[in-house]
């Protein structure tokens, strides 16, 4: 047994052992898991994806004279100002003005919020345009000029859905190509792609909550940030597998964090053949090896974790619930899986090869003293289940 | 017959330089087997033509000057699909398109994804699946 304090210290005098959620179970293998109970401190998981619930609050600063924005745009990308004069909100799939969409379909989808994002972060110089009515207190009407991050008094990432604990292997039953957000899908189920980082997913590590709850400190994107609330549409509720391993999505977070201090290679513009633009993100969870189960947890191994393979040609769209069946991660990341006696080839939309690179470098943060873990000041609810959209007459 | 090689040419036409038969000319008059990737050939537009052609290297050196009389750039190196190396976040979204495997994972530990432009006959279909738009056509 170890506390968040003892944890720390050993963090603060540089002696902390970490390892990542990728190395882990060949360790405890190894050492057995009491041993390595006492002698671990932190275990990183990480995961890298779109994650197209995620965006920013700017503050501009005031002109001289004043605006009180009604609509703005920073790239030509649209931004909500139904905030304070000069907050806006910038939307990861905002699309750019004139954007002509999926009127040629599929639309390319070149630029969007997720990649005004991207370029903020990259210190890109950007151009902002907005409009007022103009009131006594602020009588500019129009504005258009150009900032940096660095011109901006916040840039504050404000995510409301992040790492879904566990996620679909979407295919296509249907004859024609079709193109989602899951990527594009050929005919006749010829290719799957999923998007999850399996074994080094945050959730899929702590999958009842122990560790990760509101409050806790998270690497995004390379700045210091913390989960704020449950994401949208946590449903803790979800059925589980005896480990824990949730069989459908389950658990989400909402994420924030300064984005002056974010690395831009892991804030990433996503573009989406015939849907749309998103946002892709790296987030790193450092986990407190506060006990034997809370390590046995972060043992769990791509075998073990299924995830549900559904139709998006028909059976996702029409929200019917069915399901094709389900595969490992394991299997999906051999990049090949076989389902009723036929291959399937597998791709994917999450990049494992980058959520192994965010986990060691958490690692490395934390073993310099540089990251040290928060508790929890409130935790995820486990009883919630997803609503739906019920389409009701107007009450009487 | 001397060794055989395969060599892949692009070839850039400016405007209306197009009504010669070429790939005609390169296989009767030089002996080659050609193998067309990509084609653009409107007569009054600038268009290209994107080959692997195998025969006999002096055979192959003569049809690239004859090529060349026709005020015809012929780019012997170029690649007609690049892939942006510091772009890729290696998701794999476009391994399960490649028809060849010229994009892969190299090993499923670390899912790299790995780009050998030698087994690229560029279908263009990276450059449409790629969700980081790393994927390029050159032209
Ligand atoms: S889809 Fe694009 S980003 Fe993903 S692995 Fe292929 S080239 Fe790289
Ligand atoms: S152009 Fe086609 S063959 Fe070449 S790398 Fe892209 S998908 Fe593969």
């Amino acid at each position: 047994m170890k506390t968040y304090e003892q944890i720390n210290d050993r963090i603060a005098s540089g002696k902390a052992v970490v390892l990542t959620a990728d190395e882990i179970m060949d360790y405890v293998d190894k050492k057995g898991l009491a041993a390595a109970a006492e002698e671990v401190d932190v275990v990183t998981t990480a995961t890298f994806g779109p994650m197209c619930s995620s965006g920013c609050v700017l503050n501009f600063g005031h002109s001289k004279p004043k605006i009180r924005m009604s609509e703005a745009w920073v790239q030509d990308v649209g931004v909500y100002t139904g905030l304070a004069a000069v907050d806006v909100y910038l939307g990861a799939t905002q699309l750019r003005h004139g954007d002509p969409a999926n009127m040629y379909h599929p639309g390319e989808f070149r630029y969007g919020g997720g990649h005004v994002i991207e370029d903020l972060v990259a210190g890109k110089s950007l151009q902002l345009f907005a409009l007022s009515y103009g009131t006594d207190c602020y009588p500019l009407r129009e504005i258009r000029t150009w900032f940096t991050i660095n011109d901006l008094n916040q840039a504050i990432m404000l995510n409301p859905r992040n790492c879904y604990q566990n996620y679909n292997v979407a295919v296509n039953d249907s004859d024609k190509t079709i193109y989602t957000y899951m990527g594009t899908l050929e005919p006749r189920r010829k290719n799957a792609n999923y998007c999850s980082a399996g074994q080094l997913s945050p959730l899929l590590n702590d999958p009842f909550y122990e560790t990760i709850g509101i409050g806790t400190r998270v690497w995004l994107a390379g700045a210091h940030g913390h989960v704020y609330a449950e994401g949208t549409q946590h449903a803790g509720a979800e059925e589980r597998t005896p480990d824990g391993v949730p069989t459908g999505g389950a658990g989400t977070l909402a994420l924030t964090a300064d984005m002056k201090h974010m690395d831009p290679e892991f804030v990433r513009g996503v573009s989406l053949r015939g849907y749309g633009v998103s946002l892709a993100l790296g987030v790193g969870i450092p986990i407190p090896i506060l006990n034997e189960t809370v390590l046995k947890r972060t043992c769990v191994r791509d075998r073990d974790i299924l995830a549900p393979v559904v139709d998006y040609g028909h059976e996702y769209p029409q929200k019917t619930g069915k399901i094709v069946t389900r595969v490992s991660y394991a299997q999906l990341r051999t990049g090949e899986i076989e389902i009723e006696g036929a291959k399937i080839t597998v791709g994917s939309m999450s990049s494992y090869h980058k959520a192994l690179k965010i986990a060691n470098l958490l690692a490395d943060e934390i073993r310099r003293g540089d990251f040290l873990l928060s508790r929890p000041l409130a935790y995820l609810p486990k009883d919630t289940a997803m609503k739906s959209l019920i389409k009701k007459e107007e009450p009487k | 017959m001397s060794d055989t090689v395969t060599q892949k040419l692009m070839l850039f036409f400016p405007r209306c330089e197009c009504e010669k038969p070429i790939i005609y000319h390169l296989v009767k008059d030089y002996d080659l087997i050609v193998n067309v990737y990509r084609a653009k050939v409107t007569p009054e537009e600038e268009g290209y033509l994107v080959l692997d052609v195998t025969g006999a290297e002096t055979d192959i050196a003569r049809a690239i000057a004859f090529v060349r009389t026709f005020n015809v750039t012929v780019n012997t190196t170029g690649k007609g699909v690049i892939r942006d190396d510091h772009r890729c976040t290696h998701c794999g979204a476009c391994v399960g398109h490649c028809p060849t495997g010229a994009l892969h994972i190299k090993d499923p530990a670390t899912r790299q994804v790995v780009y050998n432009e030698a087994e690229c006959i560029e279908c263009l279909k990276c450059i449409k699946v790629c969700p980081y738009n790393a994927c390029a056509s050159t032209f």
